[in-house]
């Protein structure tokens, strides 16, 4: 249950995210979330697209360093603690979240629902955990098309 | 004297210092009276230093006597620094040469019994013996490399195979079917052959026990690498064509720097920019005084390759003064924070970590002080994994860490994408220096 999230290694210059992003749009590759991560002298932009591997190949062939990453996609219905209750459980599973990030789906996204992606160290006891403790995870398919 | 060690000529090998200070003296006024008479070339140039052969006492002395570059070596091209009759000198050999002319240096008979004993002791300290069986893959020709292996193997009389550069499956065959011993060529060849050895799965049917590996900058990494993969002890060799070939100096059984035939060579450490002396410990570039050659005995030629010089007393029992080894090129050098930086320096850390060494500096100059930062290009394995900040930030760390404990200044590193910094089809940019000077 997890899906393909492209790593984009970014330098840190004006305009850079604005290009690796302009890259995508020109072949019609739709960006399903977003998350960018700073250090001092570079950027990691992480997105999920409807095309992954359509926009690995553009992004690599621009020149940027780029990998494709497993990460869990899950929805937790949009009320206080229900987020928290999900990472409790890989806690106390001992799985670790490298990182994470929040979505919106405001096109097919249920209502009531909030959406998140999850990187963890271990993705395949991490979705494991997750499932027997009745998180709400998104098929790739489901994903890609919200 | 360690008992284990090796000598070819113990004598001039483990010599007291106070010896070969009067050995070198001796010679060296000898050899200047030598020049003076015999090379108008140097003799001009003695004459526009206010030099007289008899201002010469002492090893004291040399840093009387003018230097020789490489450019003196090609506007004397052929026969301007021949120091005996055209009919003397029984052999040459040729550097090969980058641009303009190459250079050309002549032996006499004796000048080659000399190289090959220099030859000989390094063959003795990576444990040759008249029982040996060693494999000279070095090119045999105008290059000094096959040549002066072949004559000191000769001279110590091992079983001397003489068998060129490349050619590999014959390489093999004859290392297996013979028994070679000790290999000696070119640090970037003996990769390929364990390569090739490895691939083959004949590594079972290889006896070597001993490389001795020159003419190319080699790391520390590599050494170990291919100790390793062909179950030897690699040493390194230093020479060079003008001043003999291989032999200068060679690496005993501690694999600390290379002991200077110093009763052939007398070595000075210069700073490039001044020409200054400096003291042992100092990092600057070579400088080589021939002090037993005939027909081409050159006189403080400068080398371009950077060093440090030791004359700590060695484990092995050699009292022969250390070089380090090679640094870079003075040509290369930047002056960083006061501290002399070469390239070659960081492409050195980059190669010990299997990264291409394209590069780029950057040095600049912020509030009277430089900076310097270093643009390596983004590997896969840096950016594998789960793609999180902090693993590419360790590999920045690492790096950080290594080119500082390899120029002893601090410098940036910054990584950028893949195939972003460009391979020009000329000289590669190396540096970017913004500094306004
Ligand atoms: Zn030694």
């Amino acid at each position: 249950m997890t899906i393909e999230q492209l790593s984009v290694f970014l330098e840190n210059k004006p305009g850079k995210l604005a290009e690796a992003l302009e890259s995508l749009a020109a072949a019609g590759i739709d960006l399903r979330a977003l998350s960018l991560a700073d250090s001092e002298n570079f950027g990691i932009l992480r997105i999920i697209v409807d095309k992954p591997a359509r926009a690995l190949k553009i992004l690599q062939d621009e020149g940027y360093g780029v990998e494709l990453v497993d990460v869990i996609p899950v929805a937790v219905d949009d009320e206080p603690g229900k987020f928290a209750a999900a990472l409790r459980v890989l806690a106390d599973a001992g799985v670790a979240v490298e990182y994470t990030y929040v979505f919106v789906a405001p096109k097919a996204g249920k209502a009531g629902k909030a959406y998140a992606v999850i990187c963890a160290d271990d993705a395949v006891a991490a979705v494991r955990c997750l499932e027997s403790n009745g998180v709400d995870m998104l098929t790739s398919e489901e994903m890609y098309n919200l | 004297m360690s008992a284990k060690e090796n000598y070819y000529q113990p004598e001039a090998e483990c010599m007291s210092r106070e010896k070969m200070h009067d050995l070198q003296s001796e010679r060296l006024i000898t050899q200047v009276k030598h020049v003076y008479a015999n090379v108008g070339y140097y003799r001009e140039k003695m004459d526009a230093s206010g030099v007289r052969p008899e201002d010469v006492k002492s090893i004291a002395d040399l840093g009387k006597l003018p230097f020789l570059t490489k450019d003196d070596l090609r506007e004397a091209y052929p026969y301007g620094l021949l120091a005996v009759p055209r009919e003397a000198p029984v052999r040459i050999h040729s550097t090969s040469g980058t641009t303009g002319k190459r250079v050309v240096a002549f032996l006499t008979q004796q000048d080659i019994d000399l190289w090959y004993d220099c030859c000989a002791r390094a063959l003795a300290a990576a444990g040759a013996t008249p029982g040996d069986v060693v494999q000279i893959s070095y090119g045999y020709g105008l290059f000094t490399g096959g040549a002066g292996l072949d004559g000191g193997s000769h001279k110590l009389g091992s079983l001397t195979l003489p068998m060129s550069s490349g050619f590999t499956d014959r390489q093999l065959q004859f290392m297996c079917d013979l028994g070679a011993t000790i290999i000696c060529c070119t640090p970037s060849y003996a990769e390929f052959l364990a390569e090739t050895i490895e691939e083959r799965g004949i590594g079972d049917s290889v006896k070597l026990k001993a490389g001795i590996f020159g003419a190319e900058a080699w790391s520390n990494e590599m050494r170990l690498r291919l100790e390793q993969k062909l179950g030897i002890k690699a040493y390194d060799i230093y020479g060079l064509t003008e001043i003999t070939g291989p032999g200068v100096s060679f690496e005993c059984s501690q694999q600390e720097g290379l002991h200077i035939n110093e009763d052939h060579f007398v070595a000075e450490i210069i700073n490039p920019e001044t020409g200054e002396v400096l003291p042992d410990g100092e990092k600057g570039e070579l400088v080589f005084t021939c002090l037993t050659k005939q027909a081409f005995p050159l006189l403080r030629y400068r080398t371009r390759d950077i060093s440090i010089l030791s004359r700590k007393e060695c484990q092995c029992g050699r009292t022969l003064a250390k070089m380090s080894r090679l640094m870079g090129r003075s040509d290369d050098m930047l002056i960083i924070k006061g501290v002399n930086v070469f390239p070659s320096q960081i492409e050195t850390v980059l190669i010990d970590y299997g990264l291409s060494s394209n590069y780029q500096l950057v040095i600049d100059r912020v509030n009277h002080s430089d900076t310097l930062e270093v643009r390596v290009e983004l590997t896969p394995e840096m950016f594998s994994g789960s793609g999180t900040v902090g693993a590419v930030e360790k590999h920045e760390r690492m790096l950080r860490d290594a080119i500082k404990n390899m120029l002893g200044i601090a410098a940036k590193v910054k990584l950028v994408n893949p195939k972003t910094i460009t391979r020009s089809e000329g000289k590669a940019v190396r540096v970017i220096d913004n500094r306004k000077v």
